[in-house]
């Protein structure tokens, strides 16, 4: 791999780590505040896969930037301007709704991600985006079937998870832009032009909409800059709370 | 060898051995040591470092100084478990797996049939849950005997 590419591959595998990261912490602050027992159970279930392929990814990323960082000192010695996640894993929770449409979304992004970059060139990163994508599989169920429940339920779930659905609109478009890093690096197998898994996405978040009786937000204003280092001010608070532990005993185990 | 990490249960499933869930992989002499090629169940399964440890200490007991390589490719499938071993997890009280679904992609609204009651054996069985008390089990709970049982997911 010439310098120009592991450069390239380096900050593509933080994209992919750092959302699963991030999203995954999200999620994990569901634990204990679960709607019922189950959905606690679930949602933990579902960081806990998120976090294990932020820690394989992240690993991957140390490795191939060759600095001596470790999945450890990027998750929690970087600071907000140096995370690629994508703004929409880092948006707070809200009510069990918006948790819900914020995870199918995504999931199902994911999902066709994993899909092609299971067959990519790079063996380690084939390795786990195929592990992943068995996992993404139950995410996008889990997140489908509740997104069905809630859209076609009552007429207060209905109104809520409609108001969910048109207030993470404008965080989806920043998934499928892409850079010149993507395409680089696409044009060589190493990774999944994020542009060329938008028209497949939108088909079936259609689908599931539909038959949510929920109606798809028009295409307005697309928040953008996760990728790139420019996040909310979310993500601040949500290293503060993630790194702390590690930030104030570093190098501590048990 | 394959006796030795025999005994070595799954710390989360005791009923099942490291061997006969299909994460061992590989087994070979690397100079004074051996190297167990394990690969996990899920991404973040928390059982893995807890089984490394038990693999490593196992052999230990036995003289045999060893090492745990994690390998990822191919990708751990519930194909991998023998028909014994899908019997020891009827009789322990969770549903075995069934086939793994290789149908494309999104798999909203096309469930397999339900999984059949360890207990009783009856197919009227309810999904109360995808993800059960670790993520390589679902809920569910029998019409017909009312036992609620966990089933491991076909992945």
């Amino acid at each position: 791999m010439d310098e120009q590419t592991s450069r390239d591959f380096f900050e593509y595998l933080l994209r992919l780590g750092d959302d699963r990261l991030i999203l995954g912490h999200r999620v994990s602050e569901w634990c204990g505040h679960g709607p019922i027992l189950e959905e606690d159970i679930a949602l933990s279930n579902i960081a806990l896969d998120l976090l294990g392929q932020a820690n394989l990814l992240l690993q991957l990323a140390g490795q191939v930037e060759g600095q001596g960082r470790d999945q450890d000192a990027l998750a929690y010695f970087r600071e907000a301007t140096q995370f690629r996640n994508a703004i929409l894993c880092e948006t707070p929770n809200g009510d069990f709704g918006d948790t819900i449409v914020r995870q199918f979304l995504y999931s199902v992004y994911a999902l066709l991600v994993l899909d092609q970059l299971q067959r990519c060139r790079h063996e380690a990163l084939a390795g786990i985006a195929a592990k992943a994508y068995k996992e993404a599989r139950y995410h996008v169920r889990h997140s489908g079937e509740w997104l069905i429940k809630l859209g076609d339920g009552t007429e207060e779930s209905h109104r809520r998870v409609q108001a969910a659905l048109d207030k993470a609109w404008s965080y989806t478009g920043e998934l499928f832009v892409g850079d010149d890093i993507e395409r680089r690096l696409a044009a060589q197998g190493l990774a999944v032009d994020p542009a060329s898994v938008r028209e497949g996405w939108l088909a079936q978040v259609k689908d599931v909409v539909a038959i949510a009786t929920l109606t798809l937000p028009a295409d307005g204003y697309m928040q953008r800059g996760g990728r790139t280092g420019r996040h909310t001010e979310h993500l601040g608070h949500l290293l503060a709370e993630m790194q702390i532990v590690a930030r104030s005993f570093p190098g501590a185990s048990w | 060898m394959l006796a030795m990490l025999d005994e070595v249960k799954d710390p989360e499933i005791p009923v099942l051995s490291v061997v006969e869930l299909g994460i061992v992989r590989g087994v070979r002499q690397e100079g004074s040591e051996v190297v167990i090629d394990i690969t996990p169940t899920y991404s973040g399964c928390p059982a893995m470092h807890e089984i490394a440890r038990c693999v490593t200490g196992a052999l230990a007991a036995r003289g045999v100084t060893a090492r745990v390589n994690t390998v990822f490719t191919p990708a751990w499938t519930t194909d991998w478990m023998s028909e014994e071993a899908r019997e020891k997890l009827r009789r322990y009280g969770i549903a075995p797996p069934g086939k793994a679904d290789e149908s494309p992609l999104i798999p909203l609204m096309r469930r397999a049939a339900p999984p059949a009651c360890p207990f009783c054996g009856s197919h009227d069985t309810t999904t109360r849950s995808d993800f059960g008390s670790t993520a390589c089990k679902s809920l569910h709970s029998c019409n017909a005997c009312h036992q609620p049982f966990e089933h491991f997911k076909a992945i």
